[in-house]
């Protein structure tokens, strides 16, 4: 294979699942979730241990994640993939697993994430010890949250977003989690109530943050003519791409244009797709600002337009474009890294089974993965039967 | 050398070469330094081997006015200390850094100077506003 688009329609989704989300209390590690995942995600695809011949993970709570993981679940992989770029990790494991299976280089993926931040941490915890020199921890920065809050106070410059776009967010975000009884935040949530919140990093207060829950998921793929023999209706990878430009905010060129512009038009090209073309968005929103970035840089409104766009609840259930209808990293659950909830409800969305949140008439989805601090981006596109 | 690189020369305190230990040896004499490319003119922050613009080893140190523009700024307001801005500052040598203002009043496009200050026994290039002044 010389040209990736020799990758669309070739691998398949064929099982997903979270593990027990929110607050799982005391006792619960951060394995414990990502096998519990692990084996429902094999249940839904049925499929057991036994077929499963390459691993992927990523995790804060414990080194060298797939050789930890295997060794739990009882695998012995011939391909294994620890690619650590922060939450938008596990999409990247996606691509590279779609690939490997196409290459011959293992059958079935398991990729899975597992983390008990809430119960046990009660905050973020960082995806590795920094040993070298900062020039950003001494200033009094709070990491990550101020990073974003540097982007939002400078898209507001510059296009004139305002504190209410971003609240639009996420009030949208909680509306959909309203429909999802998987959701940690269900109570009712205004624009007014966002604007009121506490000031956590102007111009972000603690309702345009996401959340810090506990939480795993999992998904298995394998190839699209063993998908076409299991239970559940393939959801097929129809393409994706990754990018990373800095690590540091400090580095980021231009605080209003991420990678994701160049992997969201990479991606779409791979696929052969277009923004139109995408029936329901699943955006990696660990602040309101990243919603309103990624709707810019993956093409669904032009640069500067995004604030505009999610105005008079836009994005939110009814609204002209469904996006994060799980209710996202900011209403549904955030775990430390997302990034695989974008893959599972994709899935969810394309399989029609999303209940009453469930979009009508739904055959492309894309899912967008974000790491660091605007640091890492990854697109996928994935599409039901129709699209091949 | 060139010597229309940004900045104005700069020597690295004798024996060290490590990127970030001149840097910090710089600061502690009260000089804000960053490095520019021989061969390609850039300005290169935070301090590394080689040029990342053009990958030559090339680098050169360089004294900064510390003089600069805020690009964004977002306020904290710990508990335990007053408000505070934290900034991103594009330098007239053409670089940019994070650093802090003592003051939550400032806004994006001010124009701002270096100050440095000993912060918990280390030396930090603080920023403050330049009150109108260009
Ligand atoms: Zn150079």
């Amino acid at each position: 294979m010389t040209d990736e688009r020799a990758l669309r329609g070739r691998v398949a989704i064929v099982g997903v699942a979270e593990s027990d989300l929110g607050e799982v209390g005391p006792g619960v590690t951060a394995l414990d979730l990502a096998e519990q995942a692990s084996g429902r995600a094999l249940d839904d695809a049925g499929l057991t241990i036994a077929d499963v011949d390459a691993v992927f993970s990523h995790s804060a709570f414990y080194a060298m994640p797939t050789v930890t993981l295997a060794e739990r679940l009882g695998v012995r992989p011939r391909y294994t993939d620890s690619t650590a770029i922060g939450g938008s990790s596990f999409l990247a494991h996606l691509r590279h697993a779609a690939a490997a299976i196409d290459a011959g280089l293992c059958e079935v993926a398991l990729i899975a994430y597992g983390s008990n931040q809430r119960s046990a941490a009660g905050g973020l915890v960082p995806s590795a010890q920094n040993h070298i020199p900062s020039y950003e921890t001494p200033f009094g920065a709070r990491l990550p949250v101020s990073a974003y809050a540097l982007a939002a106070a400078r898209h507001m410059h510059q296009f004139g977003t305002t504190r209410e776009h971003l609240a639009e967010v996420a009030v949208a975000a909680r509306r959909w989690a309203q429909l999802n009884p998987a959701a940690f935040e269900q109570s009712d949530l205004t624009i007014d109530d966002v604007l009121g919140s506490r000031m956590v990093s102007s111009p972000l207060t603690v309702r345009d943050c996401c959340l810090v829950t506990d939480g795993g998921g999992a998904v298995v793929v394998t190839s699209a003519d063993r998908a076409r023999d299991l239970p559940r209706p393939p959801v097929f990878y129809l393409g994706g791409a990754e990018a990373h430009w800095h690590t540091s905010i400090s580095q980021m060129d231009d605080l209003t244009m991420t990678a994701a512009s160049e992997t969201g038009a990479r991606a779409f090209d791979l696929a052969g797709l277009r923004p139109t073309d995408v029936d329901v968005v699943e955006l990696y929103d660990a602040f309101t600002i990243n919603t309103l970035l990624f709707l810019e840089d993956l093409g669904f409104c032009a640069k500067g337009e995004a604030g505009d766009f999610v105005t008079g609840g836009a994005i939110a259930p009814g609204g002209r474009l469904p996006v994060n209808t799980n209710g996202g990293g900011l209403s549904y659950c955030h775990p430390g890294m997302y990034g695989i909830f974008t893959l599972i409800e994709s899935t969810r969305q394309l399989r029609g089974e999303a209940g009453d949140r469930q979009v009508s008439d739904v055959h492309v989805a894309l899912a967008h993965g974000n790491g660091g601090m605007l640091s890492s981006q990854v697109t996928v596109l994935l599409g039901d039967d129709s699209t091949l | 050398m060139s010597d229309d690189l940004p900045g104005s020369p700069a020597t690295a305190p004798d024996g060290l070469t490590a990127p970030h230990a001149v840097y910090e040896a710089c600061l502690e004499r009260g000089v804000l330094a960053f490095q520019a490319c021989a061969r390609c003119s850039a300005a290169i922050f935070p301090p590394r081997g080689r040029c990342s613009q053009c990958g030559a080893d090339a680098l050169t140190w360089r004294a900064s006015a510390g003089r600069a523009t805020v690009y964004s700024t977002t306020v904290l307001t710990p508990r335990d200390r007053a408000a505070h801005a934290v900034v991103l500052v594009n330098l007239d040598e053409g670089y940019r850094m994070m650093s802090r203002i003592d003051d939550s009043e400032v806004a994006i496009d001010e124009r701002v100077t270096v100050e440095i200050a000993q912060v918990d026994g280390r030396a930090l290039p603080l920023f403050v506003r330049n009150g109108g002044d260009r």
